[in-house]
């Protein structure tokens, strides 16, 4: 028996949440009193590999098969179902994520499965198996059992933490047989390759209320000096205005986020904006208004003009980083 | 060009979400039901394509005679006809379970689901009918062209995007961007979708792998600090020892 957890990499390095995913399983094998088997797909050195290790990986598949550099969701699936199937893993583990989301049902069907999206907790209890998980886009919690042998868990970025957990490192080559699909990638376009907005660990986000494009340098500059792991963001009349580009706006008829940090600067708050960005672990506001209904939501608040305040803060963060 | 697309009837986005019957049951009193707005817009694109190019859709969703007028909704959209399967929805297995059945008797081209139902976000059942079926499927779209025999899709990937065709028959999940705007009916459409055919049919044996105990809503968030706008100092010092964000 086992715990098998899918861990995802961009460009060779694990996504912080692949170690997320790693000490959230840690948790559900000492339920079961079993072990941990990370899989991973794709080109990543040993280095990389044996840092799933220091969160509690037993054991380390690597899957670097040319053909899988590619992502096609049915090699996918079917590379993961049989790592389940030769782990006799009871309970295989993802991120919730649009990758996942294309594969984890596959593996589900192909294991005889009960599946969880989108968990915030780890299993309360295995015997029967319940599980938390958000439902009605975050405004209601839901205790879910599985009522199958097998079973199926995404779980939700920050939802449970990294938690260190060292282990001895044990790393061996998974081989699959790969099947023709008739979904092909004709055109592949990265744009600077920067983060989405969905993968970004920090968002600095603006609102209406930055006035005019030309403000939002102020955002770009607080994004810059947090460094890689930060992207700008927006509301969606600011890319309807086309201050900013579509794939920036977040909320309920944009992207759902889930950053450690989301900045809302001159953004008021509403319902909609809202639904995109509750996941946050936290939330910092600054706003004019001091009765806007952004302050309910965060975490962290300031009152003022955001052309004021951003300066000032864009210094303090830089003072911040040049002692850190 | 045979299209299906599954519709989810769910409560509207604006809806206040409470629970009967010990937490366990979703309240429905009074609530207003939509068609899941991840399909509502693949149907969209669907119907352009199907107006443009000929074709049939055939929209499908598995509930009880309450989500007619969910149905009868997709058809005044300019859905030709609706199947309802006979069963009240709890779990993915078993919904994508029915939906592959149908499928299998009408051998479709197309089968579009939503990204995710905005009840339960589970985001399963259109793959879940792809693995049944064993068909190609491609997920997450945002952007859908359709010839005869093969599908041109878009999606975002980490920083940009792919674009991706495959041949008949697949299973493609939309989302937000494969249409604008939802298609709102015209009066004629209203009219015409009532004399259009809406078949019921009874569901296959399957279990559900999962089952909902109980909800709760989440616990207020505790009060703002607030910060002084002249001290950006004391705001980064707290999230960095504080809230440990940077
Ligand atoms: C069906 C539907 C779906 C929607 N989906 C989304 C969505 O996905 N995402 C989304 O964002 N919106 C969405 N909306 C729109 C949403 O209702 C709001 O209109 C929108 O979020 C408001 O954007 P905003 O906060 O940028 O602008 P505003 O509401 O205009 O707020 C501007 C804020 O800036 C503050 N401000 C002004 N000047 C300054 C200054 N100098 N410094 C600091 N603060 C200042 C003001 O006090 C105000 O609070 C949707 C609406 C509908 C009906
Ligand atoms: N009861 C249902 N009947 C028909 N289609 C459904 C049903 N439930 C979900 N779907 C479709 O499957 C998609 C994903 O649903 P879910 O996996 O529940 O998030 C939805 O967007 C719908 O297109």
């Amino acid at each position: 028996m086992s715990v098998l957890v899918y861990t995802e990499n961009w460009d060779g390095q694990f996504k912080k949440l692949s170690f997320e995913l790693i000490s959230y399983a840690s948790e559900v094998a000492k339920s079961y009193n079993t072990n941990v088997v990370a899989l991973s797909i794709g080109n990543v050195d040993e280095a990389e590999l044996s840092k799933l290790s220091q969160y509690g990986a037993d054991k380390v598949l690597n899957l670097s098969n040319a053909a899988y550099t590619e992502f096609n969701a049915e090699y996918y699936a079917k590379a993961i179902s049989e790592a389940a199937k030769s782990e006799h893993a009871q309970v295989t583990i993802f991120a919730n994520n649009i990758t996942t989301r294309a594969i984890a049902p596959r593996v589900t069907i192909k294991l005889d499965a009960g599946m969880v999206s989108g968990c915030v907790a780890a299993p309360e209890s295995i015997e029967p198996f319940v599980v938390s998980k958000k439902a009605f886009s975050g405004k209601a919690f839901a205790r879910v059992k599985i009522n199958k042998d097998n079973k199926v868990l995404s779980l939700n970025q920050n939802a449970f933490g990294i938690k260190e957990n060292v282990k001895a490192a044990n790393i061996v080559s998974f081989e699959c047989a790969l099947e023709t699909s008739k979904a092909k990638v004709v055109e592949v376009s990265k744009n600077s390759g920067k983060m989405s907005v969905l993968d970004a660990e920090i968002l600095v986000s603006g609102g209406r209320g930055l006035k005019k494009p030309e403000n939002f340098k102020l955002l770009e500059e607080a994004s810059d000096i947090l460094g890689s792991v930060a992207t700008v963001a927006c509301t969606k009349p600011v890319a309807d205005l086309e201050w900013r580009p579509h794939s920036e706006h977040v909320g309920q008829t944009g992207k759902v986020v889930a950053p450690n940090l989301y900045i809302a600067v001159g953004i008021s708050g509403a319902i909609q904006h809202l639904a995109g960005i509750t996941s946050s672990k936290v939330i910092v506001a600054i706003n004019t208004d001091k009765d806007a209904p952004i302050f309910e939501a965060s975490d962290y608040g300031v009152v003022g003009d955001a052309l004021e305040v951003m300066p000032k803060l864009n210094e303090a963060l830089k003072a911040f980083k040049a002692n850190s | 060009m045979k299209i299906l697309v599954c519709i989810s009837h769910v409560p509207d986005t604006t809806a206040k979400i409470a629970f009967v019957d010990n937490n366990k049951s979703y309240n429905k009193e009074g609530q207003q039901f939509i068609i899941g707005p991840n399909e509502e817009l693949a149907l969209t694109r669907a119907i352009d394509i199907k107006e443009a190019k000929g074709g049939n859709i055939t929209a499908l969703t598995v509930g009880s005679a309450e989500v007619e007028p969910t149905l009868r909704k997709a058809l005044a959209m300019g859905a030709d006809d609706a199947i309802r399967v006979n069963m009240d929805p709890k779990d993915a297995f078993n919904v994508s379970k029915q939906i592959a059945e149908v499928a299998k008797a009408n051998q479709y081209d197309v089968i579009l689901t939503g990204r995710e139902a905005i009840d339960y976000n589970g985001g399963q059942v259109g793959e879940m009918i792809a693995e049944w079926l064993i068909y190609p499927s491609v997920s997450g779209v945002n952007d859908m062209d359709l010839e005869p025999g093969k599908a041109i899709l878009k999606r975002e990937i980490d920083g940009g995007y792919e674009k991706i065709e495959c041949d008949f028959p697949l299973i493609i999940t939309g989302q937000k961007g494969i249409a604008a705007e939802p298609k709102i009916p015209a009066m004629r459409g209203i009219m015409m979708a009532r004399k259009k055919p809406l078949i019921v049919v009874e569901p296959v044996q399957s279990d559900n792998a999962t089952e909902v105990l109980e909800h709760s809503l989440p616990a207020s968030k505790a009060s703002c600090k607030m910060v002084s706008a002249d001290d950006m100092n004391e705001l980064v010092r707290l999230l960095h020892e504080e809230a440990k964000v940077i």
